[in-house]
């Protein structure tokens, strides 16, 4: 079997795996996976509705894979999508409701300025490693918490003790009256079109711009970069940020598209996180993050519809997913077994 | 409030809140002393405390207040089965450990609220009737001042805790296991090379790790939350990784940092009833482990240098 055809297999195998066994946990608990997963299909697509909403759970799912899959492009861990997500969050429902612009400047100065705060915040982590070799695992872990409780205390500061922000202003939200219609009033936006602009960005940059292809050098091998006259602590902290700018963007989706504002949360959204299945699913390639953020998205959008139709927790899909991840980390045992399959075929 | 009020209210309240963490990051300690990264020490305690409160709540009837000691056992039974997912991964399928322990974070919080909603039909457990009771030291709680600040309001597993940390300071640097732990760590090819087995020593402090995990949600589970749901561990677990490393990867500066950690998370939840800390922002108590943590690592209060070998798969024979 060649290297091409086993590095497609192993997802698909580690998905396959996953809803296996997902399916057996459901019936071990005395629940009927066929029930289950036609509840999750019809979750997904059982009318425009769930399609719309389907879409719009992809879409910050895209920019928080590219935002993981961009810096594991350059050798680096972003662990901390989720914190930079939650700047960007906070920055972008803050532009959005606190000043009055025409609608062509408004809209992007908020997605700019999510962008710039998540950027920011994934810059402290470049910086770190760059000058003080701080691994990027742990900063960026350290920073998530701290992004959580700072966002908290500004969003309790500007909306004077209450639990979320004011709703962000006609001239910089997302949603439009038409996909609401042809969606029967799903909360689908147009965000969708900025993830799948960014896509590209990330493919442009990567391979058809010189400083894309210092990035993937020093991502290769750091000391042959630095031999090759590239500079290497330049290259990890610009990573850092651009992964920092989608990660931003993702949390804009959520301010100016799904939510409309930003709220004080108790936990992580679990974006971010999940964005680290979806560029390992996707292989960290701009388009295997667009096929890895619809499974995912889908799988989680789906899974709300499990309790209702089937009776069936929607966790069972977060159990899928984290097994998928899971196998597609354990990537080298299944390459071991589908060289060892594909050997025994050839012998025969 | 006078000062010594304010300290007798705090510094009880900081050991217990330091307790899980030290339960937890010994864990890491033990695990990152082998090499391998456990990020998923999160999902590990998720399951500890899950299995804590459902041991408490389904046999409290059968085993009355020593229920807290069986709950305990069986988150710790727990954290060793869920980490052993970990060690397959990470030492035998040669996976990434920092994904593997992210994806154990996922699976532990997914796999203990759906048991939840299995069980007992709703997101959420209910209270339960034993949760464990702070007790009086007699005798070292009638010492002036220190008797009462450290011995008059003490929880059995906040001693439990200091033990374990003193027990693993023990083995990992006056053991002949703990040397070979170590070694595997730095430089496993040479530990291999003097014929320490490379993957059991992994294997076993992965699985140590789990079981202090479990032990530390389950402890954390029946003092501070006495019910479970999917928010009830929110963070410990790396907040038990952060004190591992500001306490540079020894278990006798992860139980300081724990305490430190703990005393800063005392502060930011009970801070409005003292006069000073009123004056703070809980937000920068909040924030005050992370920060630290980031500062300790960037070399600003003594350089953090994790284990050589920490997070690489070993291969025998791969130079």
């Amino acid at each position: 079997m060649s290297n091409r055809v086993v590095n497609i297999l192993v997802p698909v195998v580690s998905i396959i795996i996953g809803l296996i066994v997902g399916a057996i946990v459901m019936v071990v608990s005395g629940y009927d996976p066929v029930l289950g997963y036609t509840a999750l299909w019809n979750g997904i697509f059982g009318d425009s509705y769930s399609i719309g909403n389907t879409i719009r759970q992809i879409t910050p799912y895209i920019l928080s894979g590219l935002a993981v899959a961009f810096a594991f492009r350059t050798g680096l861990f972003n662990i901390g999508v989720e914190g930079q997500l939650l700047m960007g969050w906070l920055a972008a429902a803050y532009v959005g409701y606190a000043f009055e612009l025409p609608r062509f400047i408004h809209l992007p100065l908020a997605l700019l300025a999510a962008a710039a705060a998540g950027a920011f915040w994934a810059f402290i982590v470049g910086f770190l490693k760059a000058k003080f070799s701080v691994h990027e695992v742990i900063a960026s872990i350290m920073l998530n918490y701290t992004a959580l409780h700072i966002t908290n205390a500004v969003i309790r500061n500007l909306s004077d003790g209450s639990f979320k922000t004011p709703t962000v202003l006609e001239s910089a939200t997302l949603r439009m009256p038409w996909l609401r219609e042809i969606t029967d009033n799903s909360s689908l936006h147009l965000g969708i079109i900025v993830a799948l602009l960014m896509v590209f960005v990330m493919w442009f940059i990567l391979e058809k711009t010189t400083r894309g292809y210092e990035l993937k050098s020093v991502g290769f091998n750091k000391d042959a970069a630095e031999y090759a006259g590239m500079n290497v602590k330049k290259n990890i902290i610009l990573a850092m940020t651009i992964s920092g700018v989608f990660a931003g963007l993702a949390g804009a989706m959520e301010a100016l598209g799904t939510f409309q504002n930003a709220s004080i949360k108790a936990g992580f959204s679990g974006i971010g996180f999940d964005g680290i299945a979806v560029a390992l699913l996707g292989a960290n390639t701009p388009l295997g993050v667009v096929f890895g953020a619809s499974l995912f998205g889908s799988l989680k959008y789906g899974a709300l519809n499990m309790p209702n139709e089937a009776g069936i927790p929607e966790e069972i899909v977060a159990i899928i997913i984290a097994l998928i991840i899971f196998f597609v980390a354990s990537g080298y045992i299944i390459r071991l077994g589908l060289q060892k399959f594909g050997k025994k075929k050839e012998g025969q | 409030m006078s000062f010594l009020e304010m300290l007798y209210f705090i510094v009880p309240s900081a050991i217990l809140y330091a307790t899980p963490l030290i339960f937890a990051g010994i864990g890491g300690v033990f695990s990152e002393r082998s090499g391998v990264v456990n990020i998923g020490l999160e999902g590990i305690m998720v399951i500890g405390a899950f299995t804590g409160i459902y041991v408490n709540l389904e046999y409290y009837d059968v085993f009355g207040k020593n229920v807290i000691w069986v709950g305990i056992l069986a988150a710790l039974v727990a954290g060793l089965l869920f980490s052993l997912l970990l060690a397959v991964a990470a030492v035998s399928f040669r996976a990434d450990q920092t994904v593997t322990g992210v994806a154990l974070n996922m699976l532990g919080v997914a796999v203990a609220v759906f048991l939840v909603k299995l069980i007992y039909q709703k997101g959420q457990t209910d209270m339960i009737k034993a949760p464990i009771q702070r007790f009086e030291i007699p005798y070292l709680s009638d010492i002036p001042f220190l008797g009462k600040l450290l011995f008059q309001d003490v929880y059995s597993v906040s001693i439990l805790a200091f033990a374990v940390a003193i027990l693993a300071w023990f083995v990992i640097y006056k053991t002949p296991f703990g040397l070979r732990l170590r070694a595997v760590g730095e430089h496993p090819m040479a530990a291999d090379t003097m014929g320490v087995n490379v993957t059991k020593m992994r294997y076993i402090a992965v699985m140590i790790s789990g079981a202090l995990g479990g032990v530390g949600g389950a402890a954390f589970a029946m003092t501070v939350s006495s019910d479970f749901s999917g928010s009830t561990i929110a963070g410990q677990g790396f907040m038990a990784i952060a004190a591992m490393i500001f306490g540079k990867w020894h278990p006798m500066g992860t139980l300081g940092a724990a305490l430190f950690f703990g005393l800063a998370q005392t502060l930011s939840i009970t801070g409005t009833q003292i006069d000073y800390i009123k004056e703070i922002p809980a937000v920068y108590l909040q924030i005050l482990p992370y920060v630290l943590t980031i500062l300790a690592l960037a070399g600003f209060i003594g350089k953090a240098t994790a284990p050589k070998a920490s997070g690489q798969p070993y291969i025998k024979g791969k130079r």
